[in-house]
């Protein structure tokens, strides 16, 4: 139990649980799961138990200056377990990590760099808004821009950052275009007007950052007419469900798994080409342990034909963060040089132990660290890293075609 | 110390610049703006100094390229008094920026006046120095750190030269100086500082002082640079270019 | 004194005349080759007799010689420099966009009420005016400039012109100025020079250059395993050493070091003019930005459009292959 407390510190927890869905961090038991179950807790001056033991004791000086505070990847592992249901990774990391900016100590520069791409450009990778498009060149199905041509929608597809900009991930964004045709869906999308949802940026602790993206993407989403929002991205799905709510921002949304999965009749009879590979699956973070969905990515990777599924031993509620979440896709450099390491290299080890050739995925951070992954630690040409997205099209051969 | 800065937006070169149809001036029409780089330093050092040693800081910025998310900023980072210049037309050329800014600079009383030495759009005119005379203050340029100096009324700058070498030297105030770097870089402040500032910041606005220095040249015309001797493009994935590009370093014996 | 002469600022660094001095020696004869004037160039120093005989390519050679000039401060430089080039009445005054010369050549062109154009990389004569060419915009846009009054300040980017070993007259004339020289606001202390036992990048053969396209600071790591397998080091343009992911002595370019290496392998980096300054004298040049419009592919001999993080590793193990 808490033994020494200090008023500050009592009233600065009183107040960071405030808004969120948990238990009051001072309910905290000290049991210690937290630390132990975090993946990076040996490598953190205060995991999260000490965290709120040193809050308490009014000792926030050292904790809010501490590299410790940017290492968590918010894989929600230690607010899976806490008996105490607090909510640690939601509530605890990016309050205080607000503070510690809001009483100018500075985040780190990656970081830093991150939020002011956000602040000017709309994405985290400080590319123009302009090109926000740029994926869908060329490509062989018509993309409806809800925002030149407003009609109404099932389907209001929200890209995302790296499915826009990142030569990886736009593969993936043409790809599941093709699906959504193929599926007879009606789908637009919100062109170069689109911004980011904003999750990462209030999981680093920059709530105003947040605050304002909400504002902007209710300018955007309000006046649009649609059945549901669908998203690429578990962390953008995370925000839209569970933090845009509490700005009184409500849209029905799904993440691309759990809405494919509502379709299965009919994928199975557009799923004609057999994809003979042994697969396993790797739980994302945000839509797997913390909204509990599982099920869905595993129907839709069973469904397709001549494909073998394999399970890691660390799956479902157990699954390895690949270290990208909660900043972590920028804070690599940091991590290792504060005692920790990339989890995404020991993800793939862990997959190449099941004897799967291929690693599939189903958030956008995990394609480009896991296959960074796989180059650093040698399995490269062992183990490929695909997004379900992509087996899927492959199964219903909807390649990359030219325009003829 | 009373420390003055002036802050310029700048055409963001994210994008690629136009040019307006008569093929001499920037189109400046579709552009976005950010601050210009060397003026957010100026920024810094002067909130520095301030963290230091006490004293004022005033931002000074004419009303043209989005200016007033920077100037919030700049508030939310401690600057204690912003002075927006209202602008009528086009932005001002350096020279006539230099006479609109030097009026509104004058009144202030500044011990120390920071300006970016340059900006990426200056072409026939550099604002620091212009400033400076405007003023009818010594200036010196290409200054990285500002301290209080030893002696009272001075401070002491280090100018940078070539191979990292850099020259330490005494100014005595009042003066001008023209920055390249802050003793650190500009500091990040949350954007809920931000949005604290806009609610809570009073800008004090101003008319421009009336300034119609004519322009000494003229553009003939403006254009991306024609790549006269481009590089050889290699096309390919990663490893097929890192293969080429090996191979070239072997050939020329570069492979040992 | 003439209008048809074109006057050089040949500065004086740290006991040493600086680079650009010889180059825009020769970017004056080709004007006053047209204009039929003479080149003249300007030493500004304690002592300036130590440097005549390396401006050979120079008509006149004007010393100035004040106690006052033996240490760069800007107002007895300045003073110096109103005062000769009021007399002599050039055509043109060219001044490298140096230290020195950012404060120089706006400043005297303001006090002798004289048009300025800076990032000249081209000159010529047009008529009774002189046409420049000019880079700005980071190097994304040039400008084509008419200037008509006389003199005509111009800053130049170094590296722009290329040193001619034609002589000229060579003709040296010591100076004195209407007074002495008062010690301005500004006063110099001392050189504060880098630390030492780091690696001289200016020594090197090859050298892997990274830019902000290289991230984060880890991937500093990669780009040293490639300079390494290379036998050569790294070296980085102004923003990584701004964020202190390697020391000023690894800068190269304008406020760098200026570098001529065997391989000059810019990964992630822009090739803004600062930059370019300082490693287009390189024998071979490879540049990788995902920017196709990235000034550093005009510099470059070969250039790929691909992410340089992704092509380190890869390009790690070609070599490491090649080597056997």
């Amino acid at each position: 139990m808490i033994t020494s407390e200090s008023p500050k510190g009592v009233e600065l927890l009183n107040q960071l649980s405030k808004s969120g869905d948990g238990k009051p961090p001072l309910g905290c038991m000290q049991c210690g799961l937290c630390a132990a179950s975090c993946p990076l807790g040996e490598a953190m001056e205060f995991p999260p138990r000490k965290l709120i033991l040193q809050a308490a004791a009014g000792n926030l000086e050292k904790l809010l200056q501490s590299p410790s505070l940017w290492m968590c990847v918010a894989c929600y592992t230690c607010s899976h377990r806490c008996p105490r249901d607090i909510e640690l990774t939601d509530g605890l990391w990016p309050a205080l990590r607000d503070q510690a900016m809001q009483q100018g100590f500075q985040p780190p520069a990656e970081l830093q760099e991150t939020f002011e791409n956000v602040f000017k450009y709309g994405n985290t990778l400080g590319k123009s808004p302009r090109q926000r498009m740029d994926w869908a060149k060329d490509l062989d199905v018509r993309v409806l821009d809800l925002s030149k041509e407003p009609r109404p929608v099932d389907v209001l597809w929200l890209v995302g950052c790296y499915p826009s900009y990142y030569p990886r991930n736009q593969v993936v964004a043409r790809a599941f275009a093709r699906i959504l045709t193929e599926l007879g869906v009606s789908w637009g999308v919100l062109g170069t007007k689109e911004k980011a949802i904003g999750e990462c940026d209030r999981m680093f602790g920059e709530e105003g950052l947040f605050e304002t993206l909400v504002e902007e993407n209710r300018k955007l989403l309000d006046p649009q007419r649609f059945e549901k929002l669908v998203v690429l991205d578990p962390h953008a799905f995370r925000a839209l469900q569970n933090f845009y709510p509490r700005f009184g921002a409500w849209y029905p949304v799904e993440h691309y798994t759990t809405f494919l999965a509502e379709r299965l009749d009919q994928l199975k009879r557009l799923l004609v080409k057999p994809v003979e590979t042994t697969v396993t699956y790797h739980d994302n973070c945000c839509v797997g342990r913390r909204c509990g969905c599982y099920d869905p990515p595993r129907s839709l990777l069973e469904l397709i034909p001549g494909l073998k599924l394999v399970e890691m031993v660390r799956n479902r509620d157990n699954a390895l963060c690949c270290g990208g979440g909660g900043g972590g896709m920028w804070l690599d450099a940091h991590i290792v040089a504060h005692g920790g390491h990339r989890l995404s290299d020991d993800r793939v080890r862990q997959a190449a132990d099941t004897g799967a050739t291929t690693l599939a995925v189903s958030c956008p951070y995990e394609l480009s660290r896991f296959e960074d992954a796989a180059k650093v630690t040698g399995l490269e040409g062992r183990l490929v890293v695909r997004d379900i997205i992509e087996l899927l099209a492959e199964s219903m051969d909807l390649g990359e075609r030219s325009n003829a | 110390m009373n420390i003055a800065v002036v802050i310029r937006q700048v055409p963001d070169l994210i994008e690629p610049l136009e040019v307006d149809a008569a093929g001499t001036a920037l189109d400046l029409g579709s552009a976005s703006f950010i601050v210009n780089e060397s003026d957010d330093h100026a920024l810094e050092q002067a909130i520095l100094m301030k963290e230091a040693g006490g004293g004022t800081v005033t931002v000074v910025a004419l009303d043209c390229g989005d200016v007033d998310n920077t100037l919030y900023a700049a508030a939310a980072k401690g600057a204690d008094r912003i002075v927006k210049i209202a602008l009528e037309g086009d932005p001002p050329s350096a020279q006539n920026a230099a006479v609109m800014l030097a009026e509104a600079v004058k009144p202030l009383g500044a011990d120390l006046v920071l300006v970016g030495v340059q900006a990426h759009n200056e072409l026939e005119g550099v604002l620091a120095p212009l400033l400076a005379a405007g003023l009818g203050l010594p200036y010196v340029g290409v200054i990285r750190g500002v301290k209080a100096g030893a002696e009272p009324g001075t401070i002491s700058a280090c100018k940078e030269f070539p191979g990292a070498v850099m020259a330490r030297l005494t100014v005595k105030l009042p003066a001008v100086l023209g920055i390249l770097g802050a003793d650190q870089p500009p500091r990040y402040v949350p954007v809920s500082r931000i949005r604290a500032a806009m609610k809570s910041t009073q800008f004090e606005e101003q008319a421009a002082a009336a300034a119609d220095v004519e322009p000494l040249v003229a553009v003939r015309r403006l254009a991306p640079p024609a790549p006269a001797a481009r590089a050889e493009m290699l096309t390919g994935s990663e490893v097929e270019v890192a293969a080429r590009i090996a191979a070239i370093l072997a050939e020329k014996g570069l492979v040992k | 004194m003439s209008d048809r002469d074109v006057l050089v600022l040949a500065e004086v660094q740290r006991d040493a005349l600086a680079d650009v001095a010889l180059e825009l020696l020769a970017a004056a004869r080709s004007i006053a080759a047209a204009t039929g004037g003479e080149v003249v160039a300007l030493v500004l120093s304690g002592d300036g007799a130590r440097y005549t005989a390396s401006l050979g390519a120079a008509d006149r050679i004007l010393v100035v010689n004040d106690p006052q000039l033996a240490a760069y401060a800007p107002g007895p430089y300045l003073a110096a420099l109103e005062e000769i080039v009021a007399a002599e009445a050039p055509r043109a005054v060219l001044i490298g966009a140096t230290s020195i010369g950012w404060d120089m050549a706006p400043m005297l062109a303001a006090r002798l009420k004289a048009p300025l154009v800076t990032g000249c990389t081209a000159i010529r004569v047009d008529g009774a005016g002189l046409v420049v060419t000019s880079s700005f915009c980071g190097g994304k846009m040039m400008a084509e400039v008419q200037v008509a009054a006389s003199p005509a300040v111009l800053m130049t980017l170094p590296g722009s012109f290329r040193p001619s070993a034609d002589a000229g007259k060579a003709q040296v004339e010591t100076r004195a100025l209407s007074k002495p020289l008062e010690p301005g606001e500004v006063r110099f202390e001392e050189f504060i020079l880098p630390e030492a036992g780091d690696v001289d990048i200016t020594q090197q053969d090859v050298l892997v250059a990274v830019g902000r396209g290289i991230q984060q600071k880890e991937n500093v790591e990669l780009a040293e395993e490639l300079a390494g397998a290379l036998g050569g080091a790294v070296c980085a343009s102004r923003p990584v050493v701004d964020q202190g992911w390697l020391p000023a002595t690894r800068q190269v370019g304008k406020s760098g070091m200026t570098v001529k290496p065997k391989l000059y392998l810019a990964l992630g980096i822009s090739g803004a003019p600062e930059h370019q300054e300082g490693m287009k004298g390189s024998d071979l040049i490879v540049a990788v930005n995902t920017d196709p419009n990235a000034p550093i592919f005009d510099v470059a001999h070969y250039g790929a459009e691909v992410d340089a993080l992704e092509l380190l590793p890869a390009l790690v193990e070609a070599v490491q292959a090649r080597r056997g």
